[in-house]
């Protein structure tokens, strides 16, 4: 599916910016760094709700819908985690909901975000996943209403 | 100049301080389970070939030891149990649940010592009763002495040291004022023995839950004191292999304890190890192990309190072990990920504390832990790795 080669050239994309640094630290800086870009959620979508489950930090993610295709919003009470969560995003966004129910989420291995996260973290990279989905699937049934 | 003994600190050259987590073992302890394991390896209280002798006899003066270690009458009042969570389950669900009405803990109790009440259905006001704090987490004994007159069928189940924020709680006064009220009292010891010298017979408690690896022994291993006069009302918790007297197909009859409550085949390296963590106390000596922590504890907190925007939830009095903190504006778990990053591994979240950071308002902190064998050296590193981390947080 070509969504999954899209999902491919995001995915080595992301690995290589990250690949860039030796020192640890830097990579954090880094990743810091992109958190700060993230496209600001207003205060109100900041509520349990839109909660994601599994993260050990706070991790709010709304879906907007632009013309066909969707566009994710978050925020996270915590740096790193924002950082993580622009790249999630990032790789998400933009596409259509069939394409989003299309992805096969082995690609993000290719990440390695288990040297990024701990495991104690990794169930909220999963939760997200999960809730960009569950955003997609419900976004499709209302198309075919 | 402790590290020596412990082959942790030249494998790793991370600086640890995340001992209320669970302490290095020293190389003594491993020693020991690996000559059982290779050696003499056979099951206890069952076989009688010389090995099984052995072992059996190994375990026994392990109890017969900590026994000595804690001051207690006698060895029977010494079951071995997996740790200090199993300890408690079991005093919950083989004594209390049928005989009291009432729980009461501390607000610093972690989750093991209020999950098994919720357990039982008791609820905060209904069965389930937390004494107040000051604004220095100190116990409030005023209050507890209102909760053990307004709760006259009361069970007190009390942390000795808070594993979040290290505060020693006033056991012995704790004990006296539920004694008064004829209220049993359970200790959670999880985070004592590595630190100070407790004394069954000068705390007079009447139940006290030890853990084995966060006292330089391995993991899977603790053990629970019980005061001879309640042994009677106490059911077997699990039941088993070795628990028992004789067995017909229509009834069982016990063992005496401690072999009634050691259901199935028990850990028995783990036991042999605990038995030379407590011994390897011992000859280090609980007054250098001590006076050594005592003065890298302020050492820490005085340097801490120099960092700005540092924000401490209790006083240094009466505390030992644990220490924790926030930085305003920061998120704990950032400044924990940035510490690992410089190799410094320190705990940050809720420590299993949940009600006592919602108390506090908070989600969690980042907590520095101290064992005898860190040094200033490791508090150095500390400092300058968190440093690091706030200065690259708040670029």
């Amino acid at each position: 599916m070509l969504v999954n080669v899209l999902m491919e050239q995001r995915v080595l994309q992301i690995k290589e910016d990250l690949e860039l640094f030796d020192n640890d630290l830097d990579k954090y800086e880094y990743i810091i760094d992109l958190g700060k870009s993230l496209e600001p959620l207003d205060k109100d979508n900041e509520k349990d709700e839109n909660l994601v489950q599994g993260c050990t930090s706070k991790v709010w993610l709304i879906c907007e819908k632009k013309e066909d295709k969707l566009h994710f919003k978050a925020n996270s009470n915590a740096m790193i985690v924002k950082g993580l969560v622009y790249i999630l995003i990032t790789l998400f966004s933009n596409l259509r909901a069939k394409e989003i129910l299309d992805i096969n989420l082995d690609v993000l291995k290719k990440l390695n975000l288990a040297e990024i996260i701990t495991p104690n973290r990794q169930s909220g990279v999963v939760g997200m996943m999960k809730r960009i989905k569950e955003y997609a699937q419900a976004l499709k049934e209302n198309n075919e209403k | 100049m402790y590290k020596e003994h412990f082959e942790y600190f030249s494998n790793n050259k991370s600086i640890y301080l995340d001992n209320a987590a669970t302490t290095q073992k020293p190389k003594a302890v491993l020693d020991v389970m690996n000559d059982y394991y290779t050696k003499f390896c056979s099951n206890i209280h069952r076989s009688n070939y010389s090995n099984a002798n052995k072992a059996t006899t190994l375990y026994e003066n392990a109890r017969n030891y900590l026994q000595e270690f804690i001051n207690a009458n006698e060895n029977y009042e010494i079951i071995f149990t997996k740790g200090v969570t199993e300890s408690i389950n079991f005093i919950a669900q083989s004594f209390v649940k049928d005989n009291f009405d009432t729980v009461i803990i501390s607000k610093l109790e972690h989750h093991s010592n209020i999950v098994p009440w919720h357990m039982q259905g008791k609820t905060l006001h209904k069965g389930l009763e937390v004494v107040n704090c000051d604004e220095n987490l100190n116990f409030d004994l005023d209050h507890f002495d209102e909760l053990l007159t307004k709760h006259t069928n009361a069970f007190v189940s009390i942390a000795h040291i808070s594993n979040a924020f290290g505060k020693i709680l006033p056991i012995k006064e704790i004990v006296k004022i539920a004694h008064k009220y004829n209220c049993p009292v359970l200790v959670d010891g999880a985070q004592s023995l590595a630190h100070i010298k407790i004394d069954m017979q000068d705390l007079d408690v009447d139940f006290y839950a030890m853990s084995s690896h966060k006292t330089f022994g391995p993991t899977g291993t603790g053990a629970i004191y019980i005061k001879e006069k309640y042994l009677k009302d106490i059911k077997p918790y699990q039941t088993g292999g070795a628990t028992i007297n004789d067995v017909t197909f229509e009834r069982s009859v016990f063992l005496d304890s401690p072999y009634m409550f050691e259901a199935g085949t028990q850990n028995i390296a783990g036991v042999l190890g605990f038995h030379e963590a407590l011994k390897f106390i011992e000859n280090t000596s609980y007054e250098k192990i001590h006076n050594s922590e005592l003065d890298l504890y302020l050492y820490l907190y005085k340097e801490l309190s120099s960092i700005p925007d540092i924000v401490f939830y209790s006083d240094v009095q009466d505390s030992i072990g644990s220490l924790s903190f926030n930085i305003t504006g920061l998120n704990h778990e950032d400044i924990g990920i940035l510490l690992d990053k410089q190799h410094v591994l320190v705990r940050c979240g809720h420590h299993c504390a949940q009600p006592v950071m919602k108390y506090l308002n908070i989600e969690g902190t980042i907590r520095v832990s101290i064992a005898f064998y860190n040094d200033k050296y490791d508090v150095n590193k500390f400092i300058i790795a968190l440093k690091k981390a706030i200065e690259i947080l708040k670029d």
